[in-house]
């Protein structure tokens, strides 16, 4: 019989757990466990006690210099040979770079069906209860599987990650992956520079939309998140028109982001813009049309042209700033 | 000649206002809106022009679209045709009426190994009705060859392709041997729109017809069952921000966010 939970965390290139290792051990922990955590990666060792600090019982670490960049067919061996090993009831992976890549493929490898971008997990009986957003965020579709391991990806911090507590057996095993079994090649890399506050961690957004016109508003949005101590997001159509970086595109194919206050600024609030901020409580916009959608998900709606609006609210805001 | 295969489908507007958007709770499916017309799936004809421009740099390309869905699904075919596609192939069958994913991408491999010689395969990243991004991985693994996800650039040659995929930060360089599949994404640019002249060609273009007998092949199994779909209540309290100047809107505005301890 399948039994437990087995997730996939993840670490950073350079040796730190990320954040959704936590949140899929709160997550699989809630669904009845036992949890086991396969942790793969180069240079990961480190952080496999710290993956193992969240619920799970055990912790599975293939460290191994093929797993350095992720690519799909070093990956997909070593997580089909483990999800066989441990026979889970439900595997989980994070809806990250790696999750939405290897997940699909694990599947149809294991035979089975994932449901990808989960926000809401639960058991009934032995069933795994897979809520995901569709339709870009305008409808939620609850998902049952036919057959075991019961797969989902989880959105990134759509689930809460329990406090570090308790400790886990580390396990190290092989990658066994030999280089020809690897058909692709990684060639180049380029990474944005990385200027002040990552959007993901910033608690202050100033996101930018079509309706500021052009590229040049970007400064003062800059100027306002500066002020705040914040970062600045855009929509996609600002992106895909060359306006703004692709890295600060928020939504449901850029990014999630859970700051504590979303300025939106001539965004007009498509189902599929709102899907990236859909945790976040306190949203402001501006927006000269009082029908834009974004209001109606807004916590502060400001009717007007954002030309006039901004400078003067950029002045309020630094008033207030001083004290 | 490079055969380029391409996987298009048809959904529900997704630009449709968000006041029209209505679900069928029992039926479990979404109602069209009235006078919205069913378009062909966005990241889809992104893939086609993908294609497109590989034949652009290789004019002795063959680009095949491949469909599976009901009658309807004929005027995205067409559609893909128009944009320069040389031919199209509908499967068309009620047993996959109901198709889920897994059942698709197991007709959609079908086909390409009924279509034979090929080159590449290119997907859309995610079909923008159901947001679920694994038809193109799937294919890829029954098939057994190479995938690459998340492309915004696609050159090929020959014996191999290499693809600029978009991470999450910053983007990356892949190569790949052909044939592969490789699944696209909105960062590669806008579809070209078909031109008059196209779309009267392209009423001359050739569209399979094919059934699940045609392809050798019983209905697969669903894999996956939808219990529930509803449209969940985003709207919260809002206060709009009264004002006779713009002036008098950006202070309010800044109080409140400090009265609110966000600022
Ligand atoms: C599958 C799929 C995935 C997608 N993923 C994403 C995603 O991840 N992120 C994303 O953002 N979008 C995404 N989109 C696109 C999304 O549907 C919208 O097209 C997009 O978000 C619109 O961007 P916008 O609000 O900037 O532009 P618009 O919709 O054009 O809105 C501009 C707004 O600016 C207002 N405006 C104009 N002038 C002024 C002025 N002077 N002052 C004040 N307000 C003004 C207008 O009233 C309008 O409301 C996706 C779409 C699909 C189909
Ligand atoms: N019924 C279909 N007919 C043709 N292609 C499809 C179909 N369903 C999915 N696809 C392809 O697979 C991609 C990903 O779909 P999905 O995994 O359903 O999100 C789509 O963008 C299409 O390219």
């Amino acid at each position: 019989m399948p039994n437990g939970v087995l997730i996939f965390g993840e670490a950073t290139e350079d040796g730190k757990l990320v954040a959704i290792t936590a949140e899929l051990s709160g997550a699989a922990a809630a669904l009845g466990g036992p949890v086991t955590c396969a942790l793969l990666g180069s240079g990961v060792e480190g952080v496999a006690e710290e993956a193992g600090q969240y619920g799970a019982e055990k912790v599975i670490l293939v460290d191994d210099p093929i797993l350095k960049d992720y690519q799909g067919d070093a990956y997909l061996p070593v997580a089909e040979r483990i999800a066989k090993e441990i026979d889970p009831a439900v595997i989980l992976f994070g809806q990250t770079m790696i999750g939405r890549d290897l997940a699909p493929r694990l599947a149809q490898r294991l035979g089975t069906a994932v449901a990808m971008d989960c926000v809401a997990l639960s058991m009934e009986g032995d069933k795994l209860l897979a809520e995901r957003p569709a339709y870009g965020g305008a409808a939620r579709a609850r998902y049952t599987f036919n057959g075991t391991p019961q797969i989902a990806t989880v959105r990134v911090k759509a689930l809460d990650a329990p406090a570090a507590s308790g400790s886990a057996e580390v396990v190290k095993q092989d990658a066994g992956v030999s280089a020809d079994q690897v058909r692709t090649t990684i060639t180049g890399r380029t990474k944005p520079e990385s200027t002040g506050i990552r959007l993901e961690d910033a608690t202050v957004v100033v996101s930018g939309g079509r309706g500021l016109g052009g590229p040049e508003a970007f400064q003062q949005l800059e100027e306002l998140a500066g002020v705040l101590g914040g970062a600045v997001g855009a929509s996609r159509a600002v992106c895909d028109l060359g306006w703004y970086p692709v890295a600060a595109q928020v939504g449901l194919t850029g990014k999630m982001v859970t700051p504590d206050l979303y300025i939106a600024i001539g965004i007009s609030g498509a189902s599929q813009h709102m899907a990236g901020i859909s945790s976040v409580k306190n949203i402001a916009s501006v927006n000269k049309d009082a029908d834009a959608s974004i209001f109606k998900a807004s916590r502060w709606a400001v009717v007007h042209d954002w030309k006039e609006f901004m400078p003067l609210f950029l002045e309020e805001v630094k008033k207030v700033k001083a004290g | 000649m490079p055969h380029i295969i391409c996987f298009v489908k048809q959904v529900p507007d997704p630009e449709t206002p968000a006041s029209q958007f209505k679900v069928d709770e029992d039926a479990k499916k979404v109602i069209p809106a009235p006078g919205v017309q069913p378009v062909p799936s966005q990241f889809d004809t992104i893939a086609v022009e993908a294609a497109l421009r590989i034949k652009d740099n290789h004019p002795d390309s063959t680009i095949t679209v491949v469909s599976l869905g009901p009658d309807q699904f004929r005027d995205t075919i067409k559609h893909c045709l128009a944009m320069g596609v040389d031919e199209g192939v509908h499967i068309n069958d009620p047993a996959v009426n109901d198709a889920d994913h897994w059942a698709t991408a197991e007709v959609l491999a079908a086909t390409v190994q009924k279509l034979g010689d090929y080159d590449l395969v290119l997907a859309g990243r995610q079909s923008v009705d159901w947001d679920m991004g694994v038809v193109g991985s799937t294919v890829a693994e029954i098939l057994g060859i190479p995938i690459v996800t998340i492309a915004k650039q696609i050159d090929y040659a020959g014996d191999k392709v290499t693809v600029e995929r978009v991470l999450l930060d910053g983007f990356e360089t892949v190569e790949a041997p052909t044939p592969c599949v490789v699944t696209v994404s909105n960062e590669l640019g806008e579809p070209r729109y078909p031109q008059l002249r196209q779309i009267m060609q392209a009423a001359k273009k050739e569209v399979k017809a094919w059934t699940l007998a045609d392809l050798g092949i019983s209905a697969p199994q669903n894999r996956v069952n939808i219990e529930a779909l509803y449209v969940p209540d985003t709207s919260v309290e809002t206060e709009v921000i009264e004002g006779e100047t713009a002036q008098e809107k950006a202070a309010t505005l800044a109080q409140r966010l400090s009265d609110a301890k966000l600022i």
